[in-house]
């Protein structure tokens, strides 16, 4: 399964587009930004793949100068009870990724989790809101940068 | 998308999301309009914290948004700046209801990081726990669906057989509700003897409990009437959201992880997954009773097979010794030392298990930079991932089935939230 669908992404998207790793019998590749989309609804809508089940969409703060923030897509297939992983990474600077609600209904609320808690911005969202802070919060909690005991004072209390 | 919405207020944007959804509001004639009800998050109907915004033609449903962080603790965070042993008993506080099946989940990834595997006396105690924890998860949902549709008496009914089963978990980990039982390669304690007749002694009695409730509710004409053809999703929608757990199996989805990407020792016991079709609360509450009968199958099973023999794996540099070995000998004092101060020490890699926990398909995933504390947690809690098919369920349906609806998908917002 692995080598399938290896070998399916490298005819379609050309050589060198992809690095994969394997740890733990787990496949990881990791995609160019800009082409998440289409490898997404590739993986999706191929009869042999068929990854229709979105299991998980999370983000990753490196804390590297390079590539700092992540989004990490887990993958499982109904069909071949297979599962991969995909992985952008994105600068520090405008991190801006595309999004994939448009090939899974299921990345909504987890894109706007990622966003919430690493700011990560994802291109064509419907509805981008912070899911779990409020929504005039300033700081991203999961960053490195941000400190185990919350930031005093960043939430206000209610007036008395 | 922070500078169009800086200035405006958290309400505002809700309110904004609903309008979304759908056409504008009319004003122009007073009967043709549109209602906001605001429903939670103090609500006792909504299993927790959970808000919705529902916007009401009459009593017709046809836009909610759900707004959950209202339980949010920051697990994730909090993950990162523990060592694999500490947080376990964090695990206890995501699903409330089931305990006993996020600490496996949880040690489960562990040891998938770690390559290793508990003894097989701990994996068949480790099915077990699961398989009662899924009893008490689904006998909670059994008892609000009920009590949400008015019938209050099966409600009495199944929390007399929760607390049977709590009484288990007392013997078995030591606490009632936070049972914090697994271990990383093993389990906390042993099972005994006492609890094994216990345990054996409940399942005998069980499925004549479970036919009393059945009797109440499958015949009765209202709560039939409040969930046959209310609340139903289509079998791509949930696909699509990716919906698990009891809710995709109602679609006439035959997706069940115990048998799909079997773990434990799944692969060696017989039971059936239960479908149904029609993907309405009707079918949602058929697939958890009919779980709860192969529970009780997985259980017996299991106490006639489990075998004999160490609970611990033997991998010092990894697995928390004995506390009374600690004290006796000096190998187990400087283990349980490096252990606890400076962590398990997975290499460096990531991975991702996921389990069928009670309301669906709950997973960990963990990047490790090679420390005792994982570089990222990420906790895929099937509430969250539910909640957001609760949507196309509700529209078009009445303001009063909302509540039903809620309790047939049978959300824990402290799994929802993390």
């Amino acid at each position: 399964m692995k080598d399938t669908i290896l070998t399916k992404l490298t005819s379609k998207f050309g050589e060198g587009s992809f690095v994969s790793s394997e740890f733990r019998n787990e496949l990881t590749i990791v995609v160019p930004p800009d082409r998440i989309n289409d490898v997404c609804r590739f993986l999706k809508e191929e009869p042999d793949l068929s990854f229709d089940f979105l299991a998980d969409l999370c983000g990753i703060d490196m804390n590297t100068p390079e590539k700092r923030f992540g989004v990490i897509y887990n993958l499982f297939s109904l069909k071949n009870k297979y599962r991969i992983r995909l992985k952008v990474f994105v600068e520090e600077e405008n991190p801006v990724v595309p999004t994939v609600t448009t090939v899974w209904g299921t990345a909504n609320w987890h894109e706007r989790e990622t966003y919430d808690m690493f700011g990560i911005v994802f291109d064509g969202h419907p509805d981008l809101r912070r899911v779990y802070m409020p929504d005039n919060y300033e700081h991203h909690p999961l960053r490195k940068d941000f400190p185990l005991m919350g930031i005093p004072g960043s939430i206000p209390l209610p007036k008395k | 998308m922070a500078t169009r919405t800086d200035d405006i207020s958290r309400k505002s944007r809700i309110l904004q999301a609903l309008e979304d959804q759908h056409t504008s509001i009319a004003f122009d004639d007073p009967l043709e309009n549109d209602l906001v009800l605001n429903m939670g998050p103090q609500h006792p109907a909504t299993h927790g914290v959970l808000r919705l915004l529902i916007r009401l033609d009459g009593e017709t449903v046809i836009g909610c948004v759900p707004e959950i962080g209202y339980l949010h603790r920051g697990y994730e965070k909090l993950a990162e700046n523990c060592s694999y042993h500490e947080f376990i008993p964090h695990t206890d506080r995501l699903d409330y209801i089931s305990p006993l099946s996020n600490n496996t989940a949880y040690v489960l990834a562990v040891e998938k990081l770690l390559g290793i595997d508990a003894p097989e006396r701990a994996q068949y105690i480790r099915v077990l726990i699961s398989e009662l924890a899924r009893i008490s998860s689904h006998l909670m949902f059994l008892g609000s669906l009920a009590m949400d549709v008015g019938a209050l008496t099966v409600w009495m009914y199944a929390f007399r057989e929760r607390e049977k089963l709590y009484d288990i978990f007392e013997r078995l980990a030591g606490a009632r509700f936070t049972t914090s039982y697994t271990r990383i390669g093993g389990l906390a304690q042993d099972m005994t003897p006492e609890v094994d007749a216990m345990v054996r002694k409940f399942i005998e009695e069980f499925p004549s409990k479970l036919r009393e409730c059945e009797k109440l509710l499958q015949t009765n004409r209202i709560f039939l009437g409040r969930t046959d053809g209310i609340g139903a999703i289509t079998k791509e929608q949930a696909i699509d959201l990716a919906l698990t757990g009891p809710g995709l199996r109602a679609c006439n989805v035959d997706f069940d992880l115990r048998k799909a990407v079997p773990y434990l020792v799944y692969d060696r016991l017989d039971f059936e997954v239960p479908v149904f079709e029609g993907g309405d609360s009707l079918a949602r509450y058929y697939v958890r009773m009919e779980e709860m009968r192969q529970s009780t199958k997985i259980v017996r099973q299991v106490l006639d097979t489990m075998p004999s023999g160490d609970i611990h794996a033997f991998k010092p540099k990894k697995v928390l010794p004995r506390k009374e070995r600690i004290y006796t000998k000096m190998e187990e004092l400087i283990h349980d030392f490096m252990l606890i101060n400076s962590g398990i020490n997975p290499p460096v890699g990531e991975v991702y298990f996921s389990v069928e926990a009670p309301k669906g398909e709950l997973g960990f995933y963990f990047y490790s930079d090679g420390t005792g504390q994982p570089w990222r947690m990420k906790i895929r809690s099937p509430s969250f991932v539910n909640l957001q098919s609760l949507t196309p369920m509700v529209v078009g349906s009445m303001v009063s089935d909302v509540v039903a609806i809620i309790g047939s998908l049978d959300p824990v917002m402290g799994e929802a939230d993390k």
